[in-house]
């Protein structure tokens, strides 16, 4: 009984963790992304972790947005997704009320990554 | 201007150099190498203060018995310090004459009303009549006086643009002139300096400096807008373009922008030149289209912030006096948003 108990402890401690490919994008781009955040202002509809000030509560709070399954309740929760809905959200998600942002597509990875990289919980 | 940098109000208070030291016009240029002398001068006399304790406990006998002497105090205690103010006395306020130099009149005149929590912007002609109503920036000629006058419609408000000159006070009921001369193209920030409770400290604005040929171009376009008649009802302008892909068409309507503008209420409060807005408690509209800035030098423009500061501008400038236009669904509000970014 023994035997079996420290086999299956040890079967358990083998396993690796699931490859989570959202928290290994590059510091940098989480670093610029938040620039970008805070240059065009996204705080004015969102409540950003890590961005004091503004908190508008026209669009959703983004709290624990990196533990979110679906964006906008329509698309899996990936960066690439993530990436081009916050750049023209009504072009990826047909009937999307947020409007187009004035970025390029790499800031738009820039901002993706920072919206993964929250540490909120 | 630093390109990170979003509003008015940042960029008027960070950045590197920052602004207080980083001069953009005669006047603050005075006033900055005078800061420098002096911060000099300081470091100099706490150089020689240093060296002289330093003496005092651990230096020489002989050295010590000179410090203590009489002769030291009249020389570096008197005389020193007598000739080093003096001269600097004469030669900062022959620095800063400038500061002081009359008004002639002859000037451009803008007027700046400090309103809870946002600046009233009107351009005068040499008449003083107002030909261009604006608010939260300030458009300023390259190499040519400007006065404003500066006015307040409630509390005590204080004009500061760092990188141009020093802050003068907006004073209820009295009317101050502060003289400013560009000499250098570009974005500059503007705060209030003053606290005039609530959201105070959202409370700037955006100075642009053009070349005086682009400036007169620039004053003559808004004075033809603002006197040009359009028809009631009427859209003025046309819709404008935004930054975003040409594959989705626009699928929020000006014209509906309008008519939502004017019945829910935004035209009791706001003015459009030309139309039947023409409410005076808010900031003008006729140019919120082509702003640097919304919500007071605080928000970047485009249509995310513009909707974002209509449906919820209590949560991003708390106290301030327009309420948040909840009630407005996100399409209505891209109407609306529309609209306002055709007024150019």
């Amino acid at each position: 009984m023994r035997h079996v108990a420290v086999a299956a402890l040890l079967t358990v401690a083998a396993c690796k963790p699931p490859p989570d490919d959202r928290t290994s994008l590059p510091a940098d781009a989480a670093e610029r992304g938040k620039a970008v955040i805070e240059r065009v202002s996204c705080g004015s509809c969102h409540a950003i972790p890590g961005v004091d000030w503004p908190r508008g509560g026209a669009g959703p709070s983004l709290e624990g947005f990196d533990d979110v399954g679906l964006i906008a309740g329509a698309l899996p929760n990936t960066p690439g997704n993530l990436a081009a809905f916050v750049r023209d959200a009504p072009a990826t998600k047909p009937g999307s009320t947020m409007p187009p942002m004035p970025i390029t597509p790499a800031e738009a990875q820039d901002v993706a990554a920072y919206l993964y990289g929250m540490k909120d919980e | 201007m630093n390109k990170g940098v979003a509003s008015g109000i940042m960029e008027a208070l960070w950045g590197w150099p920052p602004p207080v030291l980083d001069p953009a016009g005669p006047y603050a240029s005075s006033v900055t190498t005078l800061a420098w002398a002096l911060f000099a001068m300081g470091v100099l006399v706490t150089g020689i203060v240093v060296a002289a304790l330093y003496v005092a406990i651990r230096g020489p006998e002989r050295w010590r018995r000179k410090l203590g002497g009489e002769k030291a105090v009249w020389i570096g205690g008197i005389a020193f310090p007598a000739v080093v103010l003096t001269g600097l006395l004469i030669w900062g306020l022959a620095l800063t004459a400038s500061l002081t130099e009359p008004i002639t009149g002859r000037e451009a005149r803008v007027r700046v009303t400090g309103e809870m929590w946002w600046f009233r912007v009107e351009y005068l002609d040499p008449a003083g009549r107002v030909i261009v109503r604006d608010a939260n920036e300030l458009h300023l000629p390259l190499d040519r006086p400007v006065v404003l006058e500066l006015r307040s419609a409630d509390v005590v408000h204080s004009i500061w643009i760092p990188h141009l000159s020093g802050k003068m006070d907006m004073v209820p009921g009295r009317i101050n002139q502060l003289r400013v001369e560009a000499s250098r193209t570009g974005r500059f920030g503007g705060v209030c300096a003053e606290y005039c409770g609530g959201p105070h400290a959202l409370m700037g604005f955006v100075t642009e400096v053009h070349e005086a040929a682009n400036y007169d171009r620039w004053l003559a376009a808004q004075a033809a807008r603002q006197a040009g008649a359009v028809a009631p009802g009427a859209t003025p302008g046309e819709p404008a373009a935004v930054a975003r892909d040409p594959q989705v068409p626009e699928r929020y309507d000006p014209a509906r922008g309008w008519a939502l503008f004017r019945d829910t209420g935004c035209a009791a409060c706001h003015r459009i030149a030309g139309t039947e807005a023409n409410g005076l408690a808010g900031p003008d509209l006729t140019h919120v289209g082509s702003r640097l800035s919304l919500g007071a030098g605080i928000l970047p423009n485009h249509r995310g912030t513009m909707m974002g500061w209509i449906a919820d501008s209590q949560s991003i400038k708390p106290g301030n006096r327009m309420p948040s236009y909840d009630r407005l669904s996100a399409e209505e509000l891209g109407h609306i948003a529309a609209f306002l970014e055709a007024q150019k």
